[in-house]
């Protein structure tokens, strides 16, 4: 198993960067159902347009853990309109490629990422 | 990095005693054809003749019902569609269980496609089948029944005895899968009224590629390859030498240990299944605790995915195996434990152990030492773990 993750995979999933919750977030993204074995809860903090802090919870395999990790990494400091860019495949691809199989199931990554923004977007719309 | 192995019900390695009994076989010493009629055929057929003494002995079955295949999936097809075959006149309805291993599961589909009606029996929450629905399910087109002897993820001995009782009183051959139960449970075809059994080299420190079907004399079925002689024409092809004499040795091997390895083993098992109920919360024991094979240990951890466990005992050396849906191949979990009733996402976050020789009490605390640590890591990260 460890054999067809890439080393970067390994590193995130041993040593997941931006676990957690963050407490009145700007919006939370989740993505998956426990019965297909994966979930993500991702949540962002946006200043200025800018996305701050990011952070996630996940409950599911290495790959899940290891992109939910890599993009809390590339997405802080991108602005809204570059966070959107972030697509599945670059999450992968960012971290040197994932197992064929996985690249369907386990790679929602982004997908929570781009909730989250429109969470964020569906709160400031109401408050407008 | 200590290294314990817990997956011992996917395969053993070979023991140092096989090896030796098996290397004179690969070399210039004893290569023969057991078909050849000069010496070093007559040695080598001395030889397979010996080696099926000894997995008969195992078995308590007599040689010639011992007819050896290339592993326990090709005894499965050829117990099932040999049968399914050779009987087709009489009726075309098989009946299993929805716990089987795949090289039933998948074979008995494989006769569906071809005609055949199969009923797929339920299994209690405990992982059992009850002799009732077989029962039950027996109609008078009911050709075969195939139940497996222990269940190969959660380890439950089911009710051979019973059903093959009822099988024989009912006129109807009974195939066991008994790959997870010879060596590791006493194991005796007259006493289990079965016809046909299953059982492999590699699951009791033998050689992979090697397995044999016991086949009770006078059952009706019908080869799976043509194009020789051997085993009785019931499977053709130049024999598996180096291979049969290495089941052959381990067969016997693990016969005169089975007593006092079966006791040990239990006693690890025990204080493994105790350590992990007691040390942490949210935790199940997957299948029965007292009909249960002394080797096989499998726990569903709440709120954790099976896969991210895998990985973290591997950074451990600790090597085990999950019926999540990653290392299943494919988008459902086990099989087995979803027909157990257990729901989806607590089948994820299985985990099964499963104990052997090599395993010490040592390893148990290590895995007890490390494996809460390692739960509690992913809790914290899990998005369903409110604590």
């Amino acid at each position: 198993m460890s054999r067809v993750y890439s080393e970067k995979v390994m590193d995130h999933f041993t040593n997941p960067r931006n676990v957690g919750e963050i407490e009145n977030p700007s919006g939370v993204g989740e993505v998956g159902n426990p019965v297909c074995g994966d979930i993500m809860r991702l949540y962002i903090q946006v200043e200025d347009g800018i996305i701050k802090d990011c952070k996630f919870k996940t409950f599911g395999c290495g790959a899940a853990i290891a992109t939910s990790s890599m993009v809390t990494e590339m997405v802080k400091g991108k602005t809204i309109e570059e966070a959107l860019q972030i697509t599945n495949k670059a999450v992968a691809e960012a971290l040197d490629g994932l197992p064929a199989q996985k690249m369907h199931c386990s790679n929602l990554a982004a997908d929570a990422l781009h909730k989250a923004i429109e969470d964020y977007r569906n709160r400031n719309k109401k408050a407008s | 990095m200590r290294r314990v192995y817990l997956d011992h019900s996917a395969t053993t390695p070979v023991r140092p005693e096989v090896l030796d009994a098996m290397l004179p076989f690969l070399k210039e010493d004893a290569f023969g054809n057991p078909s050849t009629i000069y010496s070093y055929g007559r040695e080598a057929k001395k030889a397979l003749d010996e080696a099926r003494e000894k997995v008969a002995g195992l078995i308590g079955a007599r040689p010639e019902e011992i007819f050896f295949t290339s592993g326990g999936t090709e005894a499965d097809n050829l117990a099932l569609i040999g049968t399914a075959t050779a009987n087709e006149k009489k009726g075309r309805h098989i009946i299993t269980s929805s716990i089987e291993h795949h090289a039933v599961l998948h074979t008995a589909q494989y006769l569906m496609r071809l005609g055949f009606k199969v009923t797929f029996l339920p299994v209690t929450p405990e992982g059992l089948v009850r002799v009732e629905d077989v029962e039950e399910a027996i109609t008078p087109e009911t050709i075969l029944i195939s139940v497996m002897h222990v269940n190969n993820e959660v380890g439950t001995i089911q009710p051979i005895k019973e059903i093959g009782q009822l099988a024989r009183e009912r006129g109807i051959i009974f195939h066991t899968d008994a790959v997870q139960s010879v060596g590791k449970i006493p194991v005796n075809v007259d006493e289990l009224n079965v016809d046909l059994l299953s059982a492999s080299g590699h699951k009791i420190y033998g050689p992979k590629g090697v397995g044999c079907l016991y086949i009770r004399k006078g059952t009706r079925i019908n080869p799976l390859l043509h194009g020789g002689a051997q085993e009785r024409k019931r499977r053709p092809g130049t024999e598996n030498m180096p291979g049969i004499v290495g089941f052959g040795r381990a067969a016997e091997l693990a016969g005169q240990e089975l007593p006092q390895e079966m006791k040990r083993l239990q006693a690890l098992r025990d204080k493994l299944i105790d350590g992990i109920l007691n040390r942490i919360e949210d935790v199940q024991l997957n299948g029965d605790r007292e009909k249960r094979v002394a080797t096989n240990a499998n726990f569903s951890f709440r709120y954790v995915e099976g896969e991210s466990l895998l990985l973290s005992l591997d950074m451990k050396g600790i090597c085990a195996s999950s019926g999540s849906a990653c290392t299943s191949g494919s988008l459902d979990p086990s099989h087995v434990l979803l027909a157990m009733g257990i729901p989806h996402e607590v089948a994820h976050g299985s985990v099964r152990m499963t104990l052997g020789r090599d395993n010490t009490e040592a390893d148990i605390d290590y895995v007890l030492e490390v494996m809460p640590e390692i739960v509690a890591r992913l809790r914290a990260m899990s998005p369903l773990y409110n604590r």
